[in-house]
């Protein structure tokens, strides 16, 4: 969350925000309802991020533009009425690419809608900064959200099915590990990987001072 | 306690004798497992023991290596490790892969131990997870069972034993048809479930019967208990409360129905509850410590596990029945305290 | 959402702005809308007709062209608009020539751990299922899944006999499920060993639509086989 008057960031650590600092998935821990729910493949992961930042980046945008004229009573119900038109057309979008991919995805795709991660950096970042920097801003966000869901898709999918992109790793007498595609999957990968990326920024001595995962708001 | 200075000392209370200490405890819980185990090994041959050793073995390395990360001192010492890692090869099935087994130990010292913070405070009976794990993981192969005293099981492995890691084990039907005649490659309980066939109470008595590797010896799961719990190092109440109410409330079905639901006997010898009564629902760490609160816990064991049984889609419910009563420890010690000595009941 | 801002007696805003603010965005996001919907329109529908196509096709071998209807208690109607009360879906198909080839209709029941939905293949000719597939599930990999590719069990397909009485009022004999390796008779599936639960949701689904749609749909054949 932006902290009123702290540094003006550079464009590129603007950008580097979503995909580090603060990164949805791993710090703090937004949208995880997508996070544990889609990441069964990593196309699925991958789509499911596109089309997150796709409406991020959209929904960004237009709060950015109207951000002089939209009275603050009425911003929530403002950018609930934009984000709910983005997550539509990507619907729509999806549907026209792919039906495979729709049905794959099912229910998420309309749930983006309660994606808080979405609703927070309208709030937080796209309502304060001009177009260009709230794009950089939710750029970086879009693609720390992808990067986070892939790297929980791609280790179920290699765990749960032996593959990645539906390539074969290891061959046909691989044993899958069911459990990892099934919904209890989701909370062990999501859990090893925030062992991981704690226990490695607890290392680094310049991570110090940033967010911990516990401030953050959990589910999405 | 210094031998060579006898001497008389006087001190003010509280005196303190001699404890019993966690080793002793878990010692002796160990010596009580070693008949199942060997009777175990006596039964499948080979892959049991192969089985048994590796998962002991990787619990023993996996809390070490845990212990070693979080630079705590080892508690290797204390032989929990060693107790979960044979609960959870006996739980298992005997030809289940060695490398599964792995997995196994790993996922019960690691996600169900020493995450918590080790030995005392974890939540769920490792061994019990590590089942979990591996049965949400391989559904497949924890169901995949070996005929119990074929006449090759001191001479060869079964095939599926050394499952080259991460690979699929391989068919075995053909294999277990010819090891022993008239071999289904179902559990006593799957064969009741599905084709409403009851497999008669002698078999379970001499072992004759498919199923994990330490669930068919009844009689020396009891005598462990009776071991443990002469010497108090489990509490009675529990075995007795899962038995007594599994036991009940199948002969209240069976009175109802005796055409589909089997005699209590049945339901007592079938499956792991006997072993999980006795030495998996009384690990101290995961039950109650209120009287009220024992009798409670092992009732609700024993009507779940008897309710999945009858209703659910699983054949065996006695590891989720533990471990939904593991969960629900804390809520029944909260309401089960008794009252302050003294104490009026309204206050 | 964040706990720094400090409501200090806020200037009053003009119900008038607000109105006319989210009369604005709604404006705009109704024209987006509006624009996606019209250009995708096409493209989705054609990916429906695709896939319930290649569904239906693969349950009904040699088929070039499909319809779908309503068999109703009135009669059959065009599959278009909202189900009449009382009607069951399914689809005609026929090859290049216009003759029927067979038909097809979806069937589910409860299996493990949700719906089954198969789509089964119906010739009328030999009164016989001959065709099934998987349309949705969520069995256990490894288990329930071998529904879709276990060729043991994918036999009980071919000629599954769904003959109905004489008074055309249901199935002769309803189609159960058997332990695996006992078929013996035409209406029997060889359940998959160790599958039972969801082989018999399987069977009780296809047993459940076709005592429905056959009493319904066979007396009118004659209307299909001329085309619909």
């Amino acid at each position: 969350m932006a902290i009123p008057g702290q540094q003006e960031l550079t464009q590129l650590e603007n950008f580097m925000e979503g995909i580090w600092k603060q990164n949805p998935v791993f710090v703090m821990l937004l949208g995880l309802c997508p996070a544990l729910a889609v990441t069964v493949s990593a196309v699925n992961a991958l789509a499911m991020g596109a089309a997150t930042t796709f409406v991020l980046l959209g929904s960004t945008l237009l709060v950015s533009l109207m951000r002089n004229f939209v009275p603050k009573e009425v911003r929530i119900a403002t950018y609930i009425v934009i984000i709910a038109t983005f997550v539509t057309i990507v619907d729509y979008l999806i549907a026209a690419i792919s039906l495979e991919l729709y049905e794959a995805l099912g229910a998420f795709i309309q749930l983006i809608v309660v994606n808080c991660m979405i609703l927070g950096r309208a709030e937080a970042h796209a309502s304060r900064n001009a177009p260009i920097r709230a794009l950089t801003n939710a750029l970086g966000m879009g693609l720390g959200f992808t990067i986070g869901l892939f790297a929980l898709g791609s280790v179920r999918e290699i765990l749960g099915s032996g593959t990645l992109f539906g390539v074969s790793l290891f061959g046909p007498d691989f044993q899958p590990w069911v459990v990892m595609v099934l919904p209890p999957g989701g909370f062990f990968v999501l859990g090893a990987w925030l062992l991981v990326f704690n226990w490695w920024r607890n290392r680094t001595p310049a991570a110090t001072g940033t967010l911990k995962p516990a401030e953050g708001h959990s589910h999405g | 306690m210094t031998a060579q200075t006898p001497q008389i000392q006087l001190r003010t209370s509280p005196h303190m004798k001699r404890g019993v200490t966690v080793e002793r405890i878990m010692l002796n819980v160990v010596l009580a497992l070693l008949p199942i185990v060997l009777f175990s090994i006596w039964q499948y041959g080979l892959s049991a023991l192969a089985l048994i050793v590796t998962v002991t073995a990787t619990c023993v390395v996996t809390e070490r290596l845990f212990n070693r990360a979080s630079r705590s001192a080892s508690t290797l010492s204390d032989w929990s490790a060693v107790i979960t890692g044979l609960l959870l090869a006996l739980t298992l099935p005997p030809a289940f892969p060695l490398w599964m087994g792995v997995v196994a130990g790993v996922a019960a010292i690691g996600l169900g131990k020493v995450l918590f913070g080790g030995i005392g405070f974890n939540v769920f009976n490792p061994a019990l997870v590590g089942r979990a794990f591996v049965q949400a993981a391989f559904p497949v192969a924890i169901t995949t069972w070996v005929p119990a005293f074929s006449p090759t099981r001191f001479s060869e492995f079964v095939p599926t034993t050394f499952t080259v890691p991460l690979m699929m084990p391989p068919d075995i039907s053909e294999w277990a048809r010819q090891a022993l005649d008239g071999f289904t490659g179902a559990t006593p309980l799957a064969r009741w479930k599905f084709e409403n066939e009851l497999t008669p109470v002698q078999d379970f008595l001499t072992g004759a019967v498919t199923a994990s590797a330490g669930e068919t010896s009844a009689i020396l799961i009891l005598l462990g208990g009776f071991y443990l719990a002469a010497r108090k190092f489990l509490d009675w109440r529990i075995p007795v409360a899962v038995l007594g109410s599994a036991a009940v409330l199948a002969w209240a079905f069976h009175l109802h129905d005796p055409g589909h639901f089997p005699e209590p006997a049945f339901v007592l010898l079938s499956g792991g509850l006997m072993l999980g009564a006795v030495f998996m629902a009384t690990d101290m760490a995961t039950s109650p410590v209120t009287p009220l609160g024992v009798w409670l816990y092992g009732i609700l064991i024993g009507v779940v596990t008897v309710s999945i049984r009858y209703f659910g889609g699983l054949t065996e419910g006695i590891m989720y029945a533990i471990l939904f009563a593991n969960a629900l420890v804390p809520l029944i010690d909260q309401y089960t305290q008794p009252k302050v000595f003294g104490q009026r009941r309204s206050s | 959402m964040s706990g720094t801002q400090v409501i200090a007696a806020p200037a009053r805003t003009s119900s008038v702005a607000m109105i006319r603010t989210l009369g604005l965005v709604a404006t705009v996001c109704g024209i987006l809308l509006v624009l996606t919907y019209e250009n995708t329109l096409e493209a989705i529908n054609a990916n429906k007709r695709i896939a319930l196509e290649r569904a239906v096709f693969k349950v009904i071998p040699g088929a070039a062209t499909m319809k779908s209807f309503y068999a109703t208690p009135a009669g059959l109607v065009p599959g278009e608009g909202p189900m009449p009360e009382g009607a069951m879906k399914f689809y005609a198909a026929y090859d290049g020539q216009g003759g029927l080839k067979g038909l097809a209709a979806e069937a589910g029941a409860m299996g493990y751990a949700d719906m089954v939905r198969v789509l089964y293949g119906y010739d009328p000719a030999t009164e016989t299922v001959n065709g099934y597939g998987v349309v949705s599930h969520r069995e256990t990999p490894g288990i329930g899944d071998k529904i879709i590719f276990d060729q043991a069990f994918l036999k009980n397909f071919k000629a599954l006999d769904v003959r109905l009485n004489p008074g055309k009022t249901g199935l002769v004999n309803p189609v159960v499920v058997v332990k695996h390796g006992t078929k013996q008779r035409g209406w029997e599936i060889d359940a998959i060993a160790g599958a039972t639960v969801t082989s018999r949701a399987v069977a009780k689904g296809i047993n459940d639509s076709a005592q429905k749609l056959l009493p319904l749909l066979v007396p009118h054949l004659e209307q299909l086989q001329a085309g619909g």
